[in-house]
């Protein structure tokens, strides 16, 4: 039998499926499939269905009664070997001002990576970053896609507070800090839009293998958006993504 | 009759919490909720509440609270030496409050954690389903002097016929930890799995409603894991040897290897231990 997925039991109300360890679109898209398929399996008041890089969680309410017969349920589920490709995927487009004011580590970006600051920008701007799944904090997407050029390691040591909005890199990743938190990253600009509501049922319009662009935006043209955001007029930009 | 308790004195650490958020994980926010959910339950059951009603969870120095409306309230989990105007008042009982009397706490005599319960439950806002208080989230993130907490008046008539019922209050003083192996379990040497499962440990000083960090450490070479789930309940050994048990308002990722996973009724065992108090884990099949 295959290795993977591995399913197992976490604790007495959490399946845990794995698949192997590694951060790849082709994997995100076979869990974000088999996910759709848990959904459709249970009923949805029952569970919760979460995924990370290569896990899936499957929380229930209520203690399972019943693990082994769970398990054997969902290996007959995993081994349905035809995989469809992702439908409804948006493409989101985030404003970052990469002014001195919020991008604090922009000179020592800069200095290691040999490159100036509109190179970086550049680097950062380029791709289109794909979302694997939201975690550590309400709203924080965790984006896969990130120039290697770009890639650097965490601050020695974490900064007590980063700005609500602030974009950052740590190792091979990239992100928005959703709210004003702790941090290690390297913060090279700020988003001034809010894409995680807490009034809002769902409250992040975001989800796992959605796409993300930044463009760069003036420190006028910042402080236009934020005034717009703080209204609530402003309006994301976003259109159908075709993989 | 809408009323509002007047928060006289905040106490160390009180906040508003129920069963807390669940189907908002795939949003990064966390599961929150009582830490022992067992008297959450006890509390509103005696009151004849919804299970889930909101309740104030205090830890150790209770709260100065003055009441301008009658209503029945119940304490359940830690004995906080609870006394309404200048009389004690017992866990687990129906108690009977009238417009001015004022509820204070003293010294605590046994757990960590109590559970006020109200007539109708308290009925502060309501964010993404659930009434638990958490920073950014809700508005406010632990209880200060001067805030208001609404409650439904009703009549203060206490029928005799709870008094008599019996809890279990045992759990208090346990120490037996019943766990399940984590994903990253097997991936132990057999040495720790022993060391783990055969020492005690003791609760160190970093312990809060997101996580309980344990005073030994675990000298390990576990590589750190791919970003993945976490619940709370989950047990995390560090790169540096810590063990932290992760809690109600826990992050819903993280990437430390998980060697274990509480049962269900060790989560409200551990919330109601103090610093220095020591604990041993029992894997359950």
């Amino acid at each position: 039998m295959a290795e993977f997925p591995k399913i197992s039991a976490m604790g007495e109300r959490a399946i845990l499926v794995q698949f192997e360890p590694v951060i790849d679109e082709n994997l995100l898209e076979k869990l974000l499939f088999y996910k759709n398929k848990l959904e459709e399996f249970y009923d949805e008041v029952k569970v919760e269905v979460t995924n990370t890089y290569n896990s899936l969680l499957i929380s229930y309410m209520f203690t399972i009664e019943d693990v082994y017969g769970e398990v054997s349920a969902l290996k007959r589920l995993f081994s349905e070997a035809k995989i469809t490709k992702l439908s409804n995927r948006q493409i989101f487009h985030l404003p970052v001002c990469y002014d001195e004011e919020f991008g604090w580590d922009l000179e020592e970006i800069s200095s290691q990576k040999k490159l100036s600051k509109i190179q970086i920008i550049e680097l950062h701007t380029a791709p289109v970053y794909t979302v694997y799944f939201i975690g550590f904090l309400p709203g924080f997407l965790y984006l896969g896609g990130l120039d290697k050029k770009l890639q650097i390691s965490r601050k020695k040591e974490p900064r007590l507070k980063i700005e609500k909005g602030a974009v950052g890199i740590g190792e091979n990743q990239t992100g928005i800090y959703p709210k004003s938190s702790p941090g290690g990253w390297q913060i090279l600009g700020n988003c001034p839009v809010n894409f995680f509501d807490k009034n809002l049922n769902p409250p992040c319009e975001i989800s796992p293998g959605d796409k993300v662009k930044f463009y760069s935006v003036s420190k006028v043209e910042f402080v236009e958006i934020s005034q717009q955001v703080s209204e609530g007029k402003f309006q994301l930009k976003k259109e159908n993504y075709e993989g | 009759m809408k009323a509002e308790i007047e928060v006289l004195h905040p106490g160390l650490f009180s906040s508003i919490q129920d069963f807390g958020r669940r189907g908002f994980q795939k949003y990064g926010v966390p599961f929150s909720g009582a830490m022992d959910r067992m008297a959450l339950k006890t509390a509103n059951l005696i009151l004849r509440n919804h299970a889930d009603a909101a309740v104030l969870e205090i830890t150790q120095m209770g709260p100065k609270l003055k009441f301008p409306a009658p209503t029945k309230i119940a304490i359940s989990g830690a004995y906080l030496s609870a006394k309404l105007n200048d009389s004690e008042i017992e866990n687990n009982e129906v108690i009977k409050v009238e417009s001015g009397d004022v509820l204070s706490f003293g010294r605590p005599v046994k757990g960590s954690r109590a559970y006020l319960a109200i007539a109708g439950g308290f009925q502060t806002e309501k964010i993404l389903e659930s009434r638990s208080w958490y920073e950014g989230i809700t508005e406010f993130q632990k209880l200060e002097k001067g805030h208001r907490l609404p409650y439904s008046s009703v009549s203060a008539e206490v029928k005799e016929t709870y008094a008599s019922v019996k809890f279990d209050n045992s759990y208090l003083e346990t120490s037996e930890i019943k766990v399940f192996p984590g994903p990253e379990f097997e991936k132990l040497p057999q040495e720790l799995k022993t060391t783990l499962l055969k020492n005690n440990f003791s609760i160190s000083k970093n312990n809060n409603r997101m996580a309980v960090q344990l005073g030994e450490k675990l000298e390990n070479e576990l590589e750190p894991i791919i970003t993945g789930p976490v619940l709370p309940g989950t047990v995390q050994l560090t790169p540096g040897g810590n063990l932290i048990v992760l809690m109600r308002d826990c992050q819903t990722t993280g990437g430390y290897p998980r060697v274990l996973q509480l049962s269900e009724h060790s989560l409200n065992i551990l919330a109601q231990k103090k610093t220095g108090e020591e604990v041993h884990f029992k894997l359950g099949s």
